[in-house]
């Protein structure tokens, strides 16, 4: 019907906007990030290729190096309290509203437990901080003050906000689970419970994992509620620091920092690696696995 | 990929039938485990909203009693107006916003149109290309990003947030638009062909029919935009161009202890959203659990 070469013109044609913006402002500076992390921008002959020197600066260095493991430690403990809080609690929720046992109230109770999502985390944040301000008395202790309760208290404060996106994700494919599966266990006596995790689990498991995974890159992809916390330089005494406030703080500068291009480069470079790396491993030894129902 | 909402209607009809009406034990656990959930949930943002219409003693003295005759006070938002720029944030927040959904819907629904309608072997490959920028890290790129846009001279600009958030938009919305433009019947188009369409006029007649596909990326991209604070930040800081998560930022900044005006800030901060969300919940949770759930 189509003639070849009007499908190639319309083809570009269709997708060329779309393309171009997507490289131009995604695609390609990740590529450039990558790049710039092997030159120096440092010498005054301009830029000068200097291959794995940012990298063994940033693993050697006293100081930077230090800050870099601190921060990824702290990155994967936030990591885990959103991983063992939001995604049961996400779970739980989508369990309660698909449980068959709710008639018109599925709907309100979805829509408001969804609420905290929509907010931007900066007034998700204040909102907390005057909450928990010991100034107000709902709490008597400087919860964020301290080394050893700050970032579990942030990483809760992110879990409050957040449990609603693996609720509804794993709600929505509940839902795609077939009534009579469900309604024959049902006659046949079995629980709520045993429906649940005998039947209904097994079935979502592959989009149970997706969802342990893009906790995972968002987790790493952190900034926004610890920076608006804590500034650039997330205290007490960097208990709070991730990877994304030590990247904005090397290639943005802070009081305590100068700015850095190259450097902060290489950070990106090494949270992309980070992420890419178990995203893919993932995918090849996990979600590949777990067996996807037709249903 | 299943349009797993559309089963709901279905799905509910049969429950209705199937378990009994009486008030079960485990009905009243799981109705009070999510109300148990829902007032965690809302219950900090009415405890914001609520003061925000309060003096500073009755904050402190009874943060869960209504505001009465006399503890009312709209205090905190005159000084929010007065000295914060209250206005102006919302006005660059909405035309980021609104220009950047203009963008996505256009551009994604051409590209998506075209992946679907014209079957050659690169299709998929482009497809693929732009499913992978789901997951894409985005923020990662700063570093050249905030160069490009030194070198074209867009840094502080409105228009350098707009092109950054398109492009972070395009995947998700391309990906769900191939979804939707699949559904549309070839019969429809071929008719069009036949009838001397052109390939845009074919196109433009298969529109009305992925309209709801059109309202999921509309609320599914308005979100993020409109809450990011980390281009903002590092993009369009200045005064003249601060969106309103960043502009909260800023002013919570400057007035760390003045109660009144804080949570005036953070309810002006949450409302707009929420009441638009309540609005669009259907769709918005309709696309996101499509746009999610393939």
């Amino acid at each position: 019907m189509i003639r070849p070469t009007t499908a190639r013109i319309s083809l570009a044609l269709f997708v060329l906007p779309a393309l171009t913006i997507y490289i131009a402002f995604a695609v390609l500076p990740l590529a450039l990030s990558i790049l710039m992390s092997f030159f120096s921008t440092k010498d005054t002959a301009g830029r000068v290729f200097v291959g794995l020197q940012n990298y063994y600066y940033l693993f050697t260095h006293p100081v930077t190096s230090a800050r870099f493991w601190n921060a990824l430690l702290n990155n994967i403990e936030y990591f885990a309290i959103h991983l063992i809080v939001e995604v049961p609690i996400g779970l739980l929720l989508a369990g309660l509203l698909t449980s068959g046992l709710l008639r018109r109230s599925e709907g309100i109770y979805r829509t408001l437990l969804f609420i905290p999502a929509t907010l931007s985390v900066v007034i998700v944040g204040f909102i907390w901080r005057l909450i928990i301000n010991p100034l107000w008395g709902f709490v008597h202790f400087p919860l964020l003050g301290n080394e050893m309760t700050a970032l579990p208290v942030i990483s809760l404060m992110s879990v409050w906000q957040y449990v609603g996106i693996p609720m509804i994700f794993l709600y929505s494919a509940l839902l795609a689970v077939p009534e009579d599966i469900v309604e024959a266990a049902r006659i046949d006596g079995a629980s709520n419970w045993r429906i649940f995790w005998g039947i209904k689990f097994p079935l979502i498991a592959p989009q149970f994992g997706l969802i342990v995974i893009l906790t995972y890159i968002w987790t790493f992809n952190g900034f926004d509620l610890i920076f608006a916390l804590n500034g650039s330089a997330p205290g007490p005494n960097y208990s709070t620091d991730i990877l994304g406030t030590l990247f904005y703080r090397t290639f943005f500068g802070s009081s305590g920092q100068v700015a850095d291009i190259d450097l902060g480069a290489t950070v990106a470079t090494v949270i992309f690696t980070i992420i890419l790396v178990v995203t893919a491993v993932y995918f090849w030894l996990v979600q590949r696995r777990l067996k996807t129902y037709q249903i | 990929m299943t349009l797993a909402l559309s089963n709901e209607s279905a799905t509910r009809s049969t429950r209705k039938s199937g378990d009994g009406r009486a008030w079960s034990a485990d009905r009243i656990v799981v109705h009070a485990l999510l109300i148990f959930f829902v007032l965690l949930a809302i219950g900090p943002i009415l405890i914001v909203v609520l003061n925000s219409f309060k003096l500073t003693p009755a904050i402190f003295g009874g943060p869960f009693d209504l505001p009465t005759a006399k503890t009312f006070s709209v205090d905190g938002y005159l000084r929010v107006f007065t000295r914060g720029n209250f206005l102006l944030n919302y006005q660059n927040s909405l035309i980021v916003t609104v220009v950047t959904i203009a963008l996505t819907i256009v551009t994604a629904t051409l590209a998506a149109y075209g992946l679907v309608e014209y079957k050659l072997g690169i299709a998929p490959v482009l497809g693929g290309l732009f499913i992978v920028g789901i997951m894409l890290p985005i923020r990662l790129g700063t570093v050249p990003i905030l160069q490009i846009m030194i070198s074209w001279n867009l840094v502080d600009t409105l228009s350098a947030l707009i092109l950054v958030y398109t492009a972070m938009s395009i995947p998700i919305a391309v990906t769900l638009m191939v979804a939707y433009f699949r559904t549309v019947p070839t019969e429809l188009k071929e008719a069009a062909r036949i009838d001397g369409a052109g390939e845009f006029r074919t196109f433009l007649i298969a529109l009305p029919v992925v309209k709801p596909g059109l309202a999921a990326v509309a609320t599914l991209t308005m979100l993020p935009v409109w809450n990011d604070l980390w281009f903002p930040l590092v993009l369009a800081p200045s005064k003249s161009n601060q969106t309103v998560t960043l502009g909260v930022q800023q002013f919570v900044g400057q007035f760390l202890n003045d109660y009144p005006a804080l949570l005036a800030a953070l309810t002006l901060g949450v409302v707009p959203l929420v009441v638009l969300y309540i609005i669009f919940s259907r769709q918005f949770i309709k696309g996101l659990s499509q746009g999610v759930g393939k």
